[in-house]
């Protein structure tokens, strides 16, 4: 129950600012600081969110196959490779390092 | 899901634009990021939630990151209202897509409710891109159409195949969240206030993540964000305030700047 309560609730949130940006006259929120404020938001979230599905779980911080696997990633996506690509590098890599027994 | 969209490099190519040639485009982002559903459904579903909980997901929010990041939340015992928080502010970005998008595409009242619903990175990526309106609009419903069939199709499809294989650890796809976040955020690392905003949020996401419950460390982490702002416009003051030849050096490197160029669509890209 609790699942769909977080699923409807982002859903209905993430629609109505979807639509809000739609309908809302583009001068009321296009100040400087607003959307700098939006720019910058996601890179904090997605590096927080990036960080703690690496090197937690639950509580804990660990440092397991997942980070060399973000590692590969990274390399990946230095080198420029398609979206699918660097998620592909990530979970082989994090893959092969557990049935090494990493 | 987003920073391939290596097209936009051919706007300048002049007014017109033959509509073949943007439906090409569109559906070659459509195609490649559909298909990384499939990553979603598979994440969703080695997170503990059911196949109808997954596609409800892809079906009604539509937003890749957010969906991310709220089975991510709810995996790591977040409760619901925290996880979908934090899902929300992710994608509060979409509201500024829209309001460039609501401009290019010039769309009747009636239909908005219907086309806010694929106001997302990519639509707006390729829309941006597009020449004419004419041309905006093909590529807006072109984008939207085949990214939502087949990020809905691979996201059944990977959530069937998760409970096929059964432990998705062992498989390492517990890594595929990360790396889709990882190649979401590189692109948006342009200047030293996104990589201060990004360092600052790994540190209070992980800092804060054995003293707070699951779900608010994200949220504070979010608080870099306002915080790297302020700092910024300090700095800038004190900078104008100076010498009118600015030293260069961690001051003087970044001009105050009022952000013309960076919008929320670049972000996607």
């Amino acid at each position: 129950m609790n699942i769909w309560i977080a699923i409807i609730g982002t859903a209905v949130g993430c629609y109505a600012v979807k639509l809000a940006g739609l309908l809302v006259p583009g001068h009321a929120v296009e100040r400087p600081y607003v959307r700098r404020l939006a720019a910058l938001l996601p890179v904090a979230l997605l590096a927080a969110l990036t960080a703690q599905q690496t090197f937690a779980d639950g509580h804990t911080l660990m440092l397991d196959a997942r980070a060399a696997g973000l590692g590969a990633a990274a390399v990946a996506l230095l080198l420029r490779a398609p979206f699918l690509l660097v998620v592909a590098a990530a979970v082989v890599v994090t893959a092969g390092l557990r049935a090494l027994g990493g | 899901m987003t920073q391939h969209i290596a097209f936009t490099d051919q706007t300048a190519e002049g007014t017109e634009k033959p509509d073949a040639a943007v439906v090409r485009d569109a559906l070659g982002v459509g195609v490649a990021v559909g298909l990384s559903g499939f990553a979603f459904g598979v994440t969703s579903a080695g997170s503990g939630l059911g196949l109808l909980q997954t596609c409800a997901l892809s079906l009604l929010v539509f937003t890749g990151a957010s969906q991310f990041a709220l089975v991510g939340a709810l995996a790591a015992g977040g409760n619901p209202f925290t996880a979908a928080a934090g899902a929300f502010f992710l994608g509060v970005r979409n509201a500024f897509y829209g309001l460039r998008l609501s401009q290019l595409l010039a769309l009747p009242r009636a239909v908005r409710p219907f086309a806010a619903h694929w106001v997302i990175d990519e639509t707006t990526a390729v829309t941006l891109a597009q020449p004419t309106r004419r041309a905006a609009r093909i590529g807006f419903t072109v984008t939207g159409l085949s990214l939502y069939a087949l990020w809905n199709l691979t996201t059944l499809l990977g959530a069937l195949g998760a409970e096929a294989i059964g432990d998705t650890r062992a498989w390492g796809l517990d890594a595929a969240g990360p790396a889709v976040f990882l190649a979401l955020l590189a692109p948006m690392l342009k200047t030293a206030t996104e990589r201060a905003v990004a360092g600052l949020a790994v540190l209070l996401g992980l800092g804060l993540l054995p003293v707070l419950p699951a779900g608010v460390p994200v949220l504070v982490a979010a608080l870099a964000a306002p915080l790297a702002l302020v700092a910024e416009s300090r700095r800038g003051d004190r900078a104008d305030g100076d010498t009118p030849a600015d030293p260069p050096g961690p001051d003087g490197r970044r001009a105050p700047q009022d952000t013309g160029g960076t919008s929320g669509a670049e972000e996607g890209r």
